[in-house]
């Protein structure tokens, strides 16, 4: 009898030796494609994939937990935590659902410079997806032109709020700093060059030889797979669905700034990677709206909500109150209304929710995350059967999952 | 001595402050006749099942519902009424104050472009039918609220932890589980790498990540009182020099003329 209480592998239910053509593999989660700490059980007939258990929670931090013991503000850096590699998109996700939850307006500068920080994370997101994708596949040199490309974007972010991994970069009720001088420039720069750079990486991927024969007709998702499976973002678009939340149900100003959904009806992984490069474009077209409208605003980032959201630095050094508004918010948190929220955001890899139930404390009484990459990851176990092991790991980093976010 | 009093029904952090005159203020609720879709939708569900409350909170309708009903009413919701995906799917831990979990279905409709909660109140330790031949993206949904809360689902095809380890003691996020977690977590990695028996001779795990340790100097360093990795900290002086202030060199071979920074893109 095998102790279970020693860390020894203990498997329940699996049968490692058989006489048929079954073998039983385990795949990482130290593997350097699992993208993370995925760990699949996968049973093969030959080489085909008969069954696949994926397996998560090596990278569990409880963030849900950690949120019911936080105030409203202290959270949003461990938001930073989920989507690493775009986290201002998880940023805006929750201070967009606080904002829901207390019914607040956020000045219009506030918004432009949101909605740039978003694209400029997508892209990131995007470029980041293609290089590890590409080098899971085998092709190296997209690897290092693509993240050569993504270091302008961190660098960008950097010189907004002086950080490249963890940003955040977004507040409850608004943004932190206006753009820092030049900013716009570089932005300028980065966005009239990376349409030339996007054209570098499809001319050496689109008709390569390899790349299509490892991507097409690979891991085909049917739309009533993607729609069961809660699929979203470029997972649900692959399949033929034109679903972006930016589109249907606009939020900030992307109902003001056009903007094409990008749609493959062929299903496959080489129809996902069209999507994913065409997102880019859309992204850049979105960014070179914005810069005019950033400076048609007037200079207010923050919103003025005295209950709360502390006042302006220059106030609270000068003006009595409010430095008491600013003390008891930091020491005691703003307590939002009774009630309960859900608010999506189209994140670069999906549909990113955020479940808030208040009870009118400063602390969440639940908050759920609702991450895209979960739900894709438990779609692996139906996706991966039938393909074969060579495609298992075309298929995970096709999917675009971070474990951040599947674990929380 | 006595050990001052603590509440075990909810362990959560709690205002330290609070003013016994302040009354929360709600989020209006709006009756469901508002929203032309939404009250033809409730119409159709109030034909065949029994609905207990339903409001439009934020755009959202909510309805709350018999958890008997719950694979019904979802059957309803996708074929009848179009609403092609559920987004997310767990439960809120009322035990403290009712013995109950709340569970919450968040459904979205691409084609009528809205998102309703489907809503409903069980016991403990009660049963709730698997939705999985509904959507199956209540599969892992399911498995992770079975996870952090044990809420008990019959008719799922794997029911197993899904974040937390298979032998873990305890649903981590019910009110009543504390933040660093209980007394088996403290030993769990203790006793899976070395043994039960040797509990005595390693002691628990720190479970407190911001716990700072004057004396530990395996995970700190005291600047200025630099000592070998774990040995004991001394009060001693030791010289730090700084490159800026002329000291070491780090890079002893580097050549500064040899190194070239961009300022910009080429």
């Amino acid at each position: 009898m095998q102790k279970v209480n020693r860390l020894k592998p203990f498997f329940e239910n699996l049968e490692f030796e058989r006489e048929d053509n079954h073998m039983i593999v385990n795949f990482g989660p130290q593997h350097p494609s699992s993208h993370g700490q995925l760990r699949l059980i996968l049973e093969l007939d030959g080489e085909k994939v008969s069954k696949a258990t994926p397996d998560v929670g090596y990278l569990h931090r409880g963030m849900e937990k950690m949120a019911e013991n936080m105030i409203y503000n202290e959270f949003l850096p461990t938001t930073d935590r989920m989507d690493y590699i775009a986290a201002s998109s998880n940023n805006y996700g929750f201070a967009l659902a606080v904002e829901k939850l207390i019914g607040l307006e956020v000045p219009r500068r506030a918004k432009v410079i949101r909605m740039m920080l978003l694209e400029i994370n997508r892209i990131s997101s995007h470029l980041f997806w293609l290089a590890t994708h590409a080098l899971d596949v085998g092709a190296m040199t997209i690897f290092l032109y693509a993240f050569r490309e993504r270091e302008y974007t961190l660098d960008l972010i950097e010189d907004y709020c002086g950080a490249r991994l963890t940003h955040s970069s977004v507040r409850i009720g608004g943004v932190p700093l206006d753009l820092p001088k030049g900013w716009i420039e570089s932005l300028n720069k980065f966005i009239n060059h990376l349409p030339i750079d996007i054209g570098d990486y499809e001319g050496l991927l689109d008709q390569n030889r390899i790349w299509k024969m490892r991507l097409e007709d690979v891991g085909v998702i049917t739309p009533e797979q993607a729609q069961s499976w809660g699929c979203s973002g470029p997972m649900l678009r692959g399949s033929g669905i034109a679903w972006d939340i930016r589109k249907e149900e606009p939020y900030e100003l992307y109902d003001e700034v056009e903007f094409d959904v990008p749609v493959s009806t062929t299903c496959d992984s080489y129809g996902r990677y069209k999507l994913h490069m065409e997102e880019m474009r859309q992204s850049i077209r979105i960014l070179k709206q914005l810069i005019p409208m950033y400076y048609e605003t007037s200079p207010e980032i923050m919103a003025h909500a005295p209950q709360y959201l502390s006042a302006p630095k220059e106030q609270i050094m000068t003006q009595n109150y409010a430095l008491m508004q600013h003390f008891v918010l930091v020491t005691q948190g703003m307590r939002p209304p009774v009630g309960e929220v859900y608010v999506v955001t189209e994140s670069p890899k999906g549909e990113l929710g955020f479940y808030i139930n208040s009870q009118g404390d400063p602390y969440p009484y639940r908050l759920k995350l609702r991450t895209p990459s979960f739900f894709h990851t438990g779609f692996l176990q139906e996706l991966l059967v039938g393909e074969y092991l060579a495609d298992v790991v075309a298929i995970i980093g096709n999917a675009n999952i971070v474990f951040g976010e599947i674990d929380r | 001595m006595m050990r001052p009093y603590s509440e075990k029904e909810n362990v959560q952090k709690k205002p330290y402050y609070s003013d016994r005159f302040w009354v929360a203020p709600q989020i209006p609720k709006e009756p469901v006749e508002s929203d032309a879709i939404f009250a033809s939708d409730l119409d159709v569900l109030k034909a065949k099942f029994e609905i207990k409350e339903a409001y439009i909170q934020r755009g959202q309708m909510v309805v709350y519902i018999n958890p008997a009903d719950n694979v019904d009413v979802l059957m309803c919701l996708r074929d009848e009424l179009s609403y092609n995906f559920l987004s997310e799917h767990s439960a809120i831990d009322w035990l403290a104050k009712s013995g109950e979990f709340e569970i919450f279905y968040q459904m979205l409709s691409t084609c009528k472009h809205k998102r309703l909660r489907i809503k409903c109140f069980i016991k403990e330790k009660e049963t709730l039918k698997s939705v999985i031949d509904v959507y199956k993206s209540a599969n892992w949904a399911e498995r992770e609220m079975y996870d952090m809360f044990g809420v008990i689902i019959s008719g799922h095809p794997y029911m197993k932890r899904i974040l937390m380890p298979d032998d873990w003691y305890d649903h981590p996020l019910r009110k009543t589980y504390p933040l660093q977690g209980d007394e088996a977590a403290q030993w769990y990695e203790i006793d899976k790498i070395f043994g039960k028996e040797y509990r005595d001779i390693i002691g628990p795990e720190e479970r407190d990540g911001a716990r700072i340790d004057v004396d530990d100097t395996y995970r700190f360093a005291h600047i200025n009182h630099e000592v070998p990795f774990g040995a004991p900290r001394s009060l001693e002086k030791t010289v730090t020099e700084y490159q800026e202030e002329g000291g070491v060199f780090i890079v002893k071979k580097l050549k500064k003329e040899d190194a070239k920074i961009l300022k910009e893109r080429p």
